[in-house]
């Protein structure tokens, strides 16, 4: 049980009006937009949500789990979410076990 | 890119649709996926990424000001990894 893209569309459908088709292209459209933002080199801020940064690593030194041989882990930019007060403030009410 | 930029450009590339209504659709958007992390309830996303929660353990913590311990009760935190395709398309490869 997660919440996928189909669920969200659903509820567009459900709660905007929009039909099923303009509710699943929606969907794609703001996860594609994100990402193409990202792609660029802009960090993504949606309040009450969080931001998306981005990282610059430089190269470090790593092995590999299975033969234990020291392999160079290069360069590279990621992704890092950091939520926003808002729905920290949520999440943190939760008080399940979801080691999910 | 803020909220309202992110609004801007699907509603530049959805011209059949109404700027209120893709306003309207972001917003519950992103309030859907802040009810089903407080629930508990994971996001799944494929070529984006992933939400979870972590558990933070109850710790003992300070009053800043008096020095004086603080029993701080556990707590979830909402978490993100990046999808395979958001890591490569960022990264350049």
């Amino acid at each position: 049980m997660a919440l996928t893209k189909a669920d969200m569309a659903e509820r567009l459908f459900e709660e905007v009006g929009l039909n099923k088709r303009e509710a699943k292209e929606l969907v794609e459209c703001f996860f594609e937009e994100i990402r193409a933002s990202l792609e660029e080199g802009t960090p993504v801020k949606l309040s009450g949500f969080g931001n998306f940064d981005l990282r610059d690593k430089s190269e470090r030194p790593g092995r590999n789990p299975k033969t234990g041989e020291e392999i160079p882990i290069s360069a590279r930019r990621v992704v890092t979410f950091r939520p926003g007060q808002k729905l920290k403030s949520r999440v943190e009410a939760y008080a399940g076990s979801s080691e999910q | 890119m803020t909220k309202s930029e992110l609004i801007e450009l699907i509603a530049v590339k959805q011209q059949h649709l109404v700027y209120r209504d893709v306003e309207l659709a972001v917003k519950t958007i992103l309030e859907h996926m802040s009810e089903a992390l407080s629930s508990g309830e994971r996001i799944e996303i494929r070529g984006f990424g992933s939400f979870s929660l972590h558990h933070r353990p109850p710790r003992i913590g300070r009053n800043p000001k008096t020095g004086e311990p603080v029993a701080l009760p556990g707590k979830h935190v909402p978490h993100f990894k990046p999808g395979k395709q958001l890591r490569h398309r960022v990264n350049g490869d």
